[in-house]
């Protein structure tokens, strides 16, 4: 889409005139829980269409009983609103609650953008996966969101495609090479998939099923693992059938993908739980002919996966009232009817265990009607997410990865050069930044 | 014209080898501009028709169907548009009509004062004033937006109708353009008869001056109004409450809805559409004052 392009590049314009200013670490301010009595009135920077229902359902219910009022304030969702909240908390106008994505939080953090309010969250912790709210603590006693969904990664293939083709659904990675070469014999016009540089998230999602640790601490210092032998591996694969043509090398996600999905001339998609909705408008003509499996794995037997998405709610340190804004927070990522109304309305993945066999996920996505087990499936590929790691300049990275291996994949070059651009783009960095980086 | 005279140089019984060589080699150049010039108008217009028939098209048809073939959900986009979340796109439609209209005329208002001022009459520090004005003309807009909101939010102004439209009022470039236009349309003899006979500097400027600055605030009028209309940064950083924003922003959020939501590929693109047509006619009404720029522009020289 041209539109994407251009609010895309405006949104990068924003970054870099930000960088000088809202990147530099701000003083930092107490964050201690005010307690107050009488009526609280917040507001919320959220993306999610449909939360303005499910606040609502708050507003009326426990929000009432509490006085505790939300208000919703739409917003675009992606790395410039990151930079609009730090923008925002620059000159002390952050809004009391945002979502944020998990890679976002150490950005943020750092920034300290967000209040610490593991003391208002209670038992909130046992809702989740350790390996889920482990992102939001950043590894310390602090915790800075409150997790709300989740997009563990999964294979999508054309099932009426593979019949035709003869192909089985591959489980490690090697059967997905020589499934990828089996389909070009037979069909050359055609491709498996396609390797997408346009898309950050997804590469970290395949590095983080293969163990990869972009970002870890030891004491003060970052150490960032971009280029460590996991990713690598991820790389080369990737790089290797790029290069033997068995796979395409366009970015997903433009007209040309979609259309490529929609008449079959791609056959199969590694993406997250969110597939079925962006599937229903990408290729609405393929209803019902596709379905889904774990992900590939490394080794034959292993059962891992990578998150690509997935989002938090978070309390800003600008909020005035941190606790009633961590008791909205909380309910709204636990409450069964909120979770309800945000797969609902929201067409959300939970982050919450429960949720995610909860009634509105007993019924396969429309789209997937010939899955009966889809959710259910879904709730146990979750479970084997892997632990991610992310640090304070992850749109750093990713936009080095987008012209790295943008670059690299038209021209079918060697995908750990860019790997490696990658690296030292992140480290040097996070050294003008100020942090400590170990080598 | 030309192709006439071509063909009548031989005709007439070439008197000579220049003249015959001549009407030829006008039409060889005339060749290459115009070819320039339809290349670039196929270059700006493409995108427009791709948008104009992309909008015609259901959901179904946008990406299966042929680009240039023109499909068959308008009405339907239309009225999807006008569904979501209880038509507030026509909020965002209001609201750009809003801050374009209202932002272009004060911004022109403004421009008009302070053109005059600076070409009309002679203080200290006007060359200085001058200059820091062009400095500002170089300045993208871009870069003042972070500075302008963290102004802004120490006076409280941040996420209102006014936050947007105060930075836009002042524009160098209008001012630039009224100082240029005045110092060429109003002439200082007129000013002083005026002087003479009596009339005060408000009178002569809204009497006298203003009438021949008509044309040139036009243009400033209109340069402003589609910037205002395009910004983007400027609202983004600005607005958090999505009943305020303009066009611009209120497609960005349609298409960002996060990666677990599907873009509404055939609701921006609708979208995207009706929003030009406001443009158009504006453009298409106010033509007639640009003619009568270039014509009174000559007449006075």
């Amino acid at each position: 889409m041209p539109n994407t392009k251009r609010t895309r590049l405006v949104a990068s314009t924003i970054a870099v005139a930000l960088g000088a200013t809202a990147l530099t670490a701000c003083g930092s301010s107490d964050s201690d829980s005010k307690t107050e009595s009488g009526p609280v009135s917040l507001t919320y920077w959220t993306w999610t269409p449909g939360m303005d229902k499910v606040v609502d359902l708050w507003n009326k219910g426990p929000g009432k009983k509490a006085q505790i009022t939300v208000t919703v304030k739409k917003q675009a969702s992606g790395d410039s609103l990151v930079t609009k909240i730090l923008t925002a908390h620059k000159a002390k106008k952050a809004p009391d609650l945002v979502q944020a994505e998990y890679q976002a939080l150490p950005t943020l953090v750092s920034n300290d953008a967000l209040a610490d309010i593991s003391k208002d969250l209670g038992d909130t912790k046992s809702k989740f996966a350790d390996g889920v709210w482990q992102q939001t603590t950043l590894g310390t006693d602090a915790v800075y969101a409150v997790p709300q969904d989740i997009g563990p990664m999964m294979f999508y293939y054309r099932q009426d495609l593979f019949k035709k083709y003869g192909l089985s659904v591959p489980t490690t990675w090697e059967q997905f090479a020589e499934t990828a070469r089996a389909l070009k014999k037979k069909a050359p016009d055609k491709d498996l998939t396609t390797f997408s540089a346009n898309d950050s998230g997804l590469f970290a999602g395949l590095a983080q099923q293969a163990g990869a640790k972009w970002w870890t601490t030891s004491g003060d210092k970052w150490k960032v693992g971009i280029n460590d032998a996991a990713t690598k591996k991820v790389a080369d694969f990737w790089g290797g059938l790029v290069k033997e043509g068995a796979v395409d090398n366009q970015p997903m996600y433009t007209p040309a993908w979609n259309k490529a999905i929609d008449t079959g001339k791609q056959i199969a998609w590694v993406s997250a739980v969110w597939a079925p909705g962006t599937l229903t408008t990408a290729a609405p003509q393929t209803k019902g002919k596709w379905a889904m499996a774990p992900l590939p794995q490394w080794s034959a037997g292993d059962n891992v996966t990578g998150s690509w998405g997935g989002s938090s709610t978070a309390v800003t340190t600008d909020s005035a009232h941190t606790a009633a804004a961590a008791k909205f927070a909380a309910w709204l990522n636990t409450d069964g009817g909120a979770l309800q109304a945000l797969a609902k309305d929201s067409g959300i993945y939970p982050a919450a265990t429960n949720a995610q066999t909860s009634g509105a996920f007993a019924q396969p996505p429309a789209y997937f009607s010939n899955q009966s087990d889809f959710y259910t499936e879904a709730a146990a590929i979750a479970k084997t997410t892997a632990p991610s790691a992310w640090g304070p300049n992850v749109n750093v990275a990713y936009t080095t990865f987008n012209d790295a291996f943008g670059t690299a994949a038209k021209n079918k070059s060697d995908f750990t050069a860019a790997l490696n651009t990658m690296q030292d783009a992140t480290v040097a960095d996070l050294k003008k930044q100020g942090f400590e980086v170990s080598e | 014209m030309s192709s006439l005279a071509v063909h009548k140089a031989p005709s007439a019984a070439g008197t000579t080898g220049a003249t015959q060589s001549r009407p030829p080699l006008r039409s060889r150049i005339a060749l290459v501009p115009t070819i320039t010039l339809v290349l670039g108008a196929i270059y700006t217009l493409l995108p427009v028709a791709w948008v104009i028939i992309a909008s015609t098209k259901s959901g179904r048809e946008l990406f299966s169907t042929f680009t240039f073939l023109p499909g068959t959900g308008l009405a339907d986009n239309i009225k999807q548009l006008n569904a979501y979340r209880d038509g507030v796109y026509w909020k965002w439609m209001g609201n750009s009509a809003l801050y374009a209209g209202l932002g272009a005329l004060l911004s022109t208002v403004v421009s008009s004062f302070s053109g005059y001022a600076l070409a009309t009459y002679r203080f200290r520090g006007r060359e200085t004033m001058f200059n820091v004005l062009l400095a500002g003309v170089l300045m993208p807009p871009i870069i003042l937006a972070i500075p302008q909101y963290l102004l802004l939010a120490k006076a409280d102004l941040t996420d209102s109708y006014l936050s947007v439209m105060l930075p836009q009022i002042l524009s160098p470039y209008g001012v630039y353009l009224a100082r240029i236009y005045a110092a060429a349309a109003v002439p200082g003899d007129v000013v002083e008869a005026g002087r003479m006979d009596g009339a005060s500097e408000w009178r002569i400027f809204t009497r006298v001056a203003l009438p021949m600055m008509v044309p040139g605030l036009v243009t400033v009028f209109l340069f402003q109004f589609v910037a205002i209309w395009n910004n983007f940064l400027l609202p983004y950083i600005m607005l958090s409450d999505d009943e305020k924003f303009p066009i611009t922003l209120g497609l960005y959020t349609l298409l960002e809805q996060g990666s677990n939501q599907p873009a509404l590929y055939t609701l921006v693109i609708t979208g995207a559409f009706l929003a030009v047509l406001p443009l158009i006619a504006l453009f298409l009404v106010i033509q007639r004052f640009w003619s009568l720029d270039l014509l009174s522009g000559a007449v006075k020289s």
